[in-house]
């Protein structure tokens, strides 16, 4: 595939971490490449580095080394750059929290209009009208004017990808999807993150639940220790695993 | 508190107290009451030895302890409380300048009127000849000391000729502030306008006098020593202590020592003296001990409650006032504390420190008295501006804390959202932390509403001041007391009620 067509393209990503004295290599060089319309997974357990990309990619974490780019838009390493200069960056990625993070005081029509209005200045009808779409292609219209207390974790998460989506940004990361979620409403999420990657957007999401990256997923990287030792399409990597730590992740999931 | 060791004056001939153990305990102490605040030449700490007093009121005590054959033996009181305490039992007798009058007499046993004090008005030299009387001073400022005789009378002058009273908490700073131009006149006792005047001379160590004591004497009392209403006896036996001395010239000798004699006092002595040997004892200047009674009655409440409210509004003004400047105040320093630099940080921690560790009341002070070399604010706005810098310190943890209760999730899921800074604190950060925030402002101000009272220090008449005036007045703390706290009730209850009712709204 080109890079032209890649919205996400992380290149020899390497983050390095001070604690008491003694640097941890977190990221050892992570590259990974995500075209439009693919949801990719990234595995493994935990403290390997999932979330950690995750965080460098929406910009909340500094990396040392590498480079990332979204859409044509890059972040460079050293420290994360000020919200001022991350305004064109910060159109191109939206990030559903593994808790939801969704702001309790204020209504779920609020949450997710509170960017379009005030991040970048969309008349607040339209930003209305639009949050209502997302509410309802979620099927979260009948929660609006709900406080994030007053509604259901499932429920919670849908608004959290609704806020996510409130900019139409062409990369959506997950962290953690499944964590908080009763098996029996996982199907439901599957179909609609991939229905997301139908109408054009590429989707990271990190899990260590292997049945529904086997459900969502196109691609699948697996990490171990801060690096990709396994990458490829999903049925291959879940089916015919390679790498240890792969077989490993199955194992575990069988158990 | 001061106790036991009385000594006498420097100039004094040299009498023996009978504090030797074996002696003190073989007899009741004369237990006294008095404040040493109030200084020279009444009870004031000896500057040679602090730990014992001397001044004339504590002479009298001692010759009538001497001619008792009991040992005397101090309490200090605040100068407005003695008379309650009395009542209290705390001690046999309050023996402190206090002013001869019927409300006095209502519900005390109270002594011969030992001395005359004469109300003068002290003003600036150059006003010597514009401000001669209380007729001179409409429209002005006029200090005097709360709960006095003289107080009473600015309170007449306020509403027959405008006057406006200004109380003070003690008897030196009315002077200062004369000096200093924040007041226009002080009427108080000759003794200590006079005492004033010699003190000020001492520490400007100029030859012009800082102000002038004017000639027209405004009114006359007499100073009394105060008993329980069921101590009769005991102050019959001190009566007569006090008239063998007046007549043997022990009393006048005591107030030609401490520079309080003069050709009016020996007059008065001489009228005394008369009324004394035809047999009008204990009562010369009022007509008996029943005829100023004046019990607390559904009229003097009546009497008394719009003054009360009056000051009510103030107490409330001045609080709502201070916690607005608590608020912004300490809004900014929660600001820079948790968004500031290092050196931001530390200076404002600092504030707040000294702030929190230091008493409200000596800040007051500083901001009143200490500062008005440099900056003579008006009352008002120094209580506002010390109740409110004091508070804001309070304020400023409150909001540091929630600030940084905000998990940080929240933070940066506003920053992938493409919120400025500012932003993700004026919409998620700050409102989230002022939620948490709430309840524990309103505390603060309830606490606000209630330590305004303090604020009487630097002359402002709130609630709490406006209501012991009323209990001086009335001879008792209960009705106004009950009164007192039910308007404070009535301004805090309410304000809890909201801050709940928002607090449910808000599900926090």
């Amino acid at each position: 595939m080109s890079e032209a067509t890649m919205i996400l393209h992380i290149d020899a990503l390497r983050l390095t971490r001070r604690q008491r004295g003694e640097t941890r290599e977190v990221l050892r060089g992570i590259s990974l490449a995500l075209p439009a319309g693919r949801i990719c997974a990234l595995m493994g357990v935990s403290g390997a580095g999932k979330s950690t990309v995750l965080r460098s990619v929406v910009a909340l974490e500094p990396f040392d080394g590498g480079t990332i780019r979204v859409d044509g838009v890059s972040l460079s390493a050293g420290p994360v750059p000020k919200e001022s200069a991350l305004r064109q960056f910060r159109r191109k990625v939206g990030m559903v929290f593994q808790q939801h993070a969704l702001f309790p005081h204020l209504t779920v029509h609020e949450n997710v209009t509170l960017a379009p209005v005030h991040a970048t200045g969309a008349v607040p009808q339209q930003a209305s009208r639009m949050a209502d779409a997302l509410l309802e292609s979620l099927g979260v219209m009948h929660r609006r004017d709900a406080y994030p207390s007053q509604i259901s974790g499932g429920e919670a998460q849908r608004v959290a990808i609704a806020r996510a989506l409130a900019l139409d940004p062409p990369l959506l990361l997950m962290d953690e999807p499944t964590a908080a979620l009763d098996p029996a409403r996982r199907g439901a999420l599957a179909e609609t993150l991939r229905a997301l990657a139908m109408a054009g957007r590429a989707l990271l999401i990190t899990t260590h639940d292997v049945d529904f990256a086997k459900a969502v997923a196109d691609e699948v990287a697996v990490m171990a220790a801060g690096e990709i030792v396994e990458l490829g399409a999903a049925h291959d990597v879940l089916e015919r695993p390679q790498h240890a730590a792969t077989r490993a992740l199955l194992s575990h999931e069988r158990v | 508190m001061l106790t036991g060791c009385v000594a006498p004056a420097p100039s004094a001939s040299s009498v023996e107290r009978p504090l030797a153990e074996g002696q003190a305990a073989a007899v009741t102490p004369l237990r006294w009451g008095g404040d040493a605040e109030g200084g020279a030449p009444f009870v004031e700490a000896d500057p040679s030895d602090p730990a014992s007093l001397r001044g004339f009121d504590v002479e009298i005590v001692d010759i009538v302890a001497r001619g008792l054959g009991r040992s005397p033996q101090f309490t200090q009181v605040a100068w407005a409380s003695i008379e309650q305490s009395v009542a209290r039992g705390d001690f046999d007798l309050g023996v402190s300048g206090l002013e001869d009058r019927p409300e006095l007499r209502a519900r005390f046993a109270v002594s011969l009127p030992y001395f005359e004090f004469r109300e003068v008005l002290a003003v600036r030299v150059a006003d010597r000849d514009r401000y001669r009387t209380l007729a001179d001073l409409a429209g002005k400022r006029v200090a005097t000391l709360g709960s006095t005789m003289a107080y009473r009378l600015l309170l007449e002058a306020q509403t027959q000729r405008g006057v406006v009273p200004v109380s003070y908490d003690d008897d030196v700073h009315p002077y200062s502030d004369l000096v200093d131009g924040r007041v226009d006149a002080v009427l108080l006792d000759h003794v200590i306008a006079e005492r004033a005047l010699e003190r000020l001379r001492r520490v400007t160590g100029r030859t012009a006098d800082p102000f002038v004591i004017q000639p027209t004497v405004v009114a006359r009392g007499a100073y009394v020593a105060v008993f329980a209403a069921e101590r009769a006896a005991l102050r019959d036996s001190v009566d007569a202590v006090l008239s063998a001395r007046l007549r043997d010239g022990t009393l006048a000798a005591i107030f030609k020592r401490w520079g309080v004699w003069d050709d009016q006092q020996a007059t008065y002595q001489q009228r005394l003296l008369a009324r004394l040997d035809s047999g009008a004892a204990s009562a010369p200047s009022s007509a008996g001990d029943a005829s100023g009674a004046r019990p607390v009655t559904a009229t003097t409440i009546a009497a008394y409650l719009p003054a009360l409210l009056r000051a009510a509004a103030i107490t409330l003004g001045l609080s709502v006032a201070a916690m607005v400047l608590a608020v912004l105040v300490g809004g900014a320093i929660a600001a820079g504390r948790v968004y500031g630099s290092a050196v931001t940080r530390a200076m404002l921690g600092a504030y707040v420190e000294v702030v929190r560790g230091t008493p409200v009341l000596l800040q007051l002070f500083v901001l009143y008295y200490g500062l008005s070399a440099v900056v003579r604010l008006p009352a008002m706005l120094a209580a506002i501006i010390g109740l409110g810098l004091n508070y804001a310190a309070y304020e400023s943890e409150i909001y540091r804390s929630a600030l940084q209760a905000i998990p940080r999730m929240q933070l940066e899921a506003a920053r992938t959202l493409g919120l400025s800074e500012w932003q993700v604190f004026r919409l998620v950060r700050g409102p989230q932390a002022f939620r948490l925030a709430l309840a524990p402002m309103t505390n603060d101000f309830v606490a606000l509403l209630k330590d305004s009272s303090l604020v009487s220090v630097i002359t402002v008449v709130e609630l709490t001041k406006q209501t012991a005036i009323y209990a001086t007045n009335v001879g008792s703390w209960f009705v106004p007391g009950v009164l007192c706290a039910i308007i404070y009730l009535a301004m805090s209850l309410p304000l809890s009620r909201v801050a709940r009712r928002l607090e449910a709204r808000w599900h926090v």
